[in-house]
């Protein structure tokens, strides 16, 4: 038997090699990897989110702009739904049997213990109607959140809208979203979302194997609460922003209007607008498809991303270089014969008025007054070539903010147009002179600025040097400040003494008989201005006015576009002058008022032009229905190559 | 006086380490069935109405029991080893009449509120006829008529246990291979069982020719190495030719004679099928359990999963579960650590007897034990297949609980008695 004994080693070795394949394995299982560990969550913990309202935006006098109401998702729980009246159960939430099918096959599709969303955002009133019979479905539960309501219902393209996330928004937001999240789209919306947005709560609750809630992971130490967004307060004026919105009515065009020792911006009017409601609640789809496919495009963002010449409004600001470089003075003038001539190519004026000084040429907006001092600014003879003074003129004008962004807190800002000489070079060849791009001295050709940028320039004047960037957010919670550049003084490297003649000659373009807006002037309170009447290839010209008020101490620069409308001093002289008028004295003076009413009704909406309408292509619509309207294809406002005569009063 | 003597030799001479570590692995048993069952509302930790209560009970009454048996004469279990032998396999044929059927099988005896489980008491019974038999007879296991007549005491408790048929419980007397081949048994014919069990699961796995067609390349190889010695030429011929002719006997068992549940099993645990939420997923939630308890467990009465129902069975066959979950791969080690050597100091102790009855019936119980750990703990992660044994003394279960007890103590019994003849 001796021989045997060793076999006791044998079995105690398989005991032990056996033993530590099972160790082995644990220590794969429990200490390398965390698959299981992860795993296990999943099987346990669900979080349950808590929606946080978005945060309330106020206008600068503290009235609410957007608040929230309450409404509230539908939820289904497949397994648990039983039997039940489904007809008044439709009825109940407006919708039909097939709609009731899809949506509840679409349900158990994603899972049949799980709530997922039946029907999302009903009203109060539908609420409270299904409340009292809820209990009647089984399997059936509702979720409060809370949507956009815009009291005024103005402003739309300022606040933009909020919208449920893509799963493009989920993926490059490093995971904070999660499907059924909202999230700001246009506007002040998605420009301050992560300000608005609040933060979700969040419960961690335990599930037992049969899905019933067994309570909070550790007594709720992971929990959250949500949080309310942040308020916003908007730097909007909402009185004059709706006198605006109501001006601009039956017409297309921008209003922006700036204080200017802020940089703040007033008034926000792009016309065409929409009703900022209709972004909102189940429709949403559906009316973003009927706004889209109106005409004029209200979706465009006029202020920041309309392009327009500046036209006659542009006088000033080249006056203003060529004072500061020396080329004119104030008493120095140019004979007026009713047309200049830059060599062959006449640019006309609408009056003869004989020798023509500054304060006059700006209030008569006198062209070849215009021209005299853009030749003599590119014909300086310090400088070796055309393109040299070109170039140095055209550093001088982007210092007041054309040709580039004004980094404005709003998606989507244009910079607008304005050349170098090697742009020209590149289109015209070597050989090009000042009378080859002449057209620049009245603002036309190839010359696009926004009304942002317009109305910008107004601020420079009022302030005489300077501008702050313009912005629509003031504050955001407690912080005043919400960015450096929104306190910053920009210079624009003309001295403060060249400003008063400028001022004189937009003064008497405003006040003086022979002015060409002397019929918007507005009793007892100084208003300088500019009109311009902007030459353009789709049709009559842009109606454009650039101002500010009072000219002491100025509270109020503002730009006004009306396209395709007419004279400067017809329409948007006087919508500005009413503006004005409303934000200094806080009503329109007798007399004004009825002027002011009339306005209201003129339609001036441009001629559509007919070949280039196209019926939209059967769009991804959520429902599938097709818009009814035809829509116009993107109206291309630039004057890019009129770079003939132009007629400006 | 005498007789006082006597009895405090027995109770000195009795392995208490082997006890304690008995008492240990109940503790262990008790505080995770109170774990896998435990509910904050109701956390009265004397509540008999309760299976952890009921636990406490069998564990009392198993240490009433284990102690008798000390107090019993040595020679009774040998001499009497046939009449239990007899009885336990009569209790298999009972519970075949009157039989409570529980989960597919009808292996339980109800007796009053209890019921109790042959096949449990079959384990010692078997294993005290086997002692008797070999330490009667000193039978030479080279010799084909004691293998036979080993064979069958082994293969009739199989036999009736199959006819439940209860699978997992009939595996387990394989285990009594290993105290054969102490006695003698030759090592070949394990190597040729083991041999063709891994074949068999080869055969699950592998496409038959590419198996059939490595099996001939092999058995080529090792002819050409031998091609001077004629004798082995033949025997290694003869083996790759039985092996081939296995593998179509194999399938066939497989694919006729094993019940669908089981070959979904087998199917599951190779790897050949996935079904989480079918028949793997008692062990699919296992292993999440086990591997997230992760190195220090989530803590007593802290497991998620265990805690809110994941694992089913999770007091009895997969206490394993509560075990990995909520102590962690420390709690793991501890357990596994424990019963390693408690298996390697019964076989030391079984080699210490002077009677022949007393070792083969230690290693008998050793590699029962041995058994039911590794497929147990194998099953709780996913390596063996769910054959549904329980872990010795830890999981939930009266019989259970008393067969080990009994298998244990009948053991240290003869081992304090190893002095004298038996």
């Amino acid at each position: 038997m001796d021989n045997l004994f060793s076999r006791k080693y044998v079995l105690q070795g398989i005991f032990i090699v056996l033993a530590l394949v099972l160790i082995g394995k644990l220590f794969y299982m429990q200490v390398v990897s965390d698959k299981y560990f992860l795993l296990s969550n999943n099987n346990v913990l669900r979080k349950i989110y808590t929606f946080p309202a978005r945060g309330v935006i106020f206008d600068r006098k503290g009235k609410v702009l957007v608040q929230n109401e309450p409404v509230y998702d539908l939820l289904v729980i497949p397994n648990q739904v039983k039997e039940f009246d489904t007809l008044e159960f439709c009825n109940l939430i407006g919708i039909d049997m097939p709609g009731f099918r899809k949506r509840f096959h679409k349900a158990s599709v994603q899972s049949r213990y799980q709530p997922s969303t039946f029907e999302k955002q009903l009203s109060v009133q539908t609420y409270a109607a299904l409340q009292e019979k809820l209990s009647r479905f089984p399997g059936f539960l509702v979720q409060g959140r809370t949507v956009r309501h815009y009291p005024d219902s103005v402003a739309g393209q300022f606040f933009g809208y909020v919208k449920e996330v893509t799963q493009k928004d989920i993926d490059d937001n490093d995971g904070y979203y999660r499907p059924g999240d909202y999230i700001g789209k246009a506007g002040v919306e998605k420009q301050y979302n992560d300000a608005l947005r609040g933060e979700r709560g969040v419960i961690n609750m335990l599930y037992d194997a049969r899905n019933v809630p067994q309570g909070s992971y550790l007594e709720g130490k992971f929990d959250t609460l949500a949080k309310s967004g942040e308020k916003v307060v908007s730097s909007l004026d909402i009185e004059i922003q709706k006198l605006g919105e109501q001006l601009m009515t039956n017409k297309v065009g921008s209003i922006v209007a700036i204080e200017p020792s802020t940089g703040e911006v007033l008034a926000f009017v792009s016309s065409p607008g929409y009703d900022p409601n209709r972004m909102v609640g189940r429709q949403q789809g559906n009316n973003y498809m009927d706004i889209f496919g109106q005409a004029n495009r209200p979706f465009l963002v006029r202020p920041i991303s309309g392009y327009y010449s500046p036209g006659s409004s542009f006088k000033p600001l080249d006056d203003l270089i060529a004072l500061q470089e020396g080329v004119i003075t104030p008493d120095m003038t140019f004979n007026c014969p009713g047309v200049y001539w830059a060599g062959n190519h006449p640019v006309k004026c609408e009056h003869v008025d004989g020798n023509i000084s500054l304060r006059r040429g700006l209030a008569r907006s006198c062209n070849v007054y215009a021209c005299h001092v853009f030749q003599r600014l590119m014909t300086q003879s310090r400088f070796k070539s055309t393109k040299q003074a070109y170039d140095e003129w055209q550093a001088k004008v982007r210092k007041f903010g054309l040709g580039q962004k004004l980094d404005i807190d709003m998606p989507f800002e244009r910079k607008g147009t304005l050349f170098t000489s090697d742009q020209y070079t590149k289109r015209f060849g070597k050989y090009w002179g000042y009378t080859t791009v002449i057209s620049l001295a009245i603002g036309q050709g190839e010359m696009n600025a926004t009304p942002l940028q317009m109305a910008n320039i107004m601020a420079i004047i009022a302030n005489k040097g300077y501008y702050i960037k313009p912005h629509l957010i003031k504050s955001i919670g407690d912080r005043k400040v919400i960015k450096k550049d929104y306190v910053q003084k920009n210079y624009v490297d003309v001295d403060a003494a060249h400003f008063e003649p400028v001022i004189d000659g937009m003064q008497d373009a405003v006040n003086a008989p022979w002015g060409t807006a002397n019929a918007s002037s507005i009793p007892n309170i100084i208003m300088c201005g500019k009109t311009g009447t902007v030459q353009n290839p789709h049709g009559k010209n842009h109606s454009v006015f650039i101002g500010f008020a009072p000219r002491d101490n100025p509270k109020i620069a503002i730009a006004v576009i009306v396209e395709n409308a007419g004279y400067g001093g017809t329409y948007a002289a006087p919508i500005a002058s009413y503006l004005t008028e409303k934000y200094l004295t806080g009503s329109i003076s007798a007399g004004r008022a009825e002027k002011a009413e009339a306005m209201k009704k003129i339609s001036a909406l441009p001629e559509l032009p007919k070949p280039k309408i196209k019926v939209l292509p059967k769009n991804s619509d959520s429902t599938g229905k097709q818009p009814s309207v035809p829509a116009v294809v993107p109206q291309n406002n630039t004057a890019l190559n009129t770079k003939n005569t132009a007629a400006t009063p | 006086m005498i007789n006082q003597q006597q009895n405090n030799r027995f109770f000195f001479n009795v392995d208490w380490v082997t006890i304690l570590i008995y008492i240990a692995l109940c503790a262990v048993g008790f505080v995770n069935i109170y774990a896998s069952i435990y509910n904050p509302e109701k956390s009265d930790l004397f509540n008999f109405g309760s299976n952890y209560g009921k636990q406490l009970i069998y564990i009392g009454s198993g240490l009433i029991l284990g102690f008798s048996i000390l107090l019993m004469d040595a020679k009774f279990f040998s001499i009497f080893a046939p009449v239990i032998y007899g009885i336990t396999m009569f209790l298999l044929l009972v519970v075949l009449v009157v039989g409570r059927n529980v989960g597919g099988n009808q292996a339980w005896i109800p007796l009053g509120s209890f019921r109790i489980q042959p096949s449990e008491f079959a384990k010692f019974g078997t294993a005290l006829m086997l002692a008797r038999y070999i330490s009667s007879f000193n039978p030479k296991l080279t010799n084909l008529r004691p293998i036979l007549i080993a064979a069958a005491i082994i293969l009739l408790p199989m036999a009736l246990i199959m006819l439940q048929p209860d699978a997992g419980s009939t595996l387990v007397f394989l285990s009594f291979m290993f105290p054969l081949y102490r006695e003698g048994l030759p090592g070949y014919l394990l190597v040729i069982f083991w041999g063709a069990v891994v074949l068999f699961i080869l055969n699950l796995y592998l496409q038959p020719v590419i198996l059939i067609s490595s099996i001939l390349v092999l058995g080529g190889l090792f002819v050409y190495f031998n091609r001077k010695k004629m004798q082995r030429m033949i025997m290694i011929t003869v083996i790759t030719i039985s092996a081939i002719g296995y593998l179509f006997v194999a399938k066939i068992l497989f694919e006729k004679v094993l019940q669908p549940h089981q070959r979904t099993r087998i199917e599951l645990i190779l790897g050949l099928k996935t079904d989480p939420k079918g028949a793997g997923y008692n062990v699919n939630q296992s292993k999440i359990a086990i591997g997230s308890g992760q190195v220090l467990g989530r803590g007593f009465l802290l497991g998620t999963q265990t805690k809110y129902g994941y694992v089913p069975e999770q007091s009895t066959d997969f206490i394993f579960s509560t075990i990995g979950e909520e102590w962690g791969f420390a709690g793991c080690f501890v357990v596994i650590g424990l019963y390693v050597f408690l298996l390697v100091r019964v076989v030391n102790i079984a080699e210490r007897q002077r009677s022949v009855f007393s070792r083969v019936y230690g290693y008998s119980m050793a590699c029962i034990i041995f058994f039911h750990v590794f497929i147990n703990i194998g099953m709780a992660i996913g390596l063996m297949p769910v054959i549904g044994i329980p872990l010795p003394l830890i999981s939930y279960g009266g019989s259970s609980l008393w067969s080990f007890t009994v298998l244990i103590f009948i053991f240290l019994k003869l081992d304090s008695n190893r002095m004298g003849f038996i």
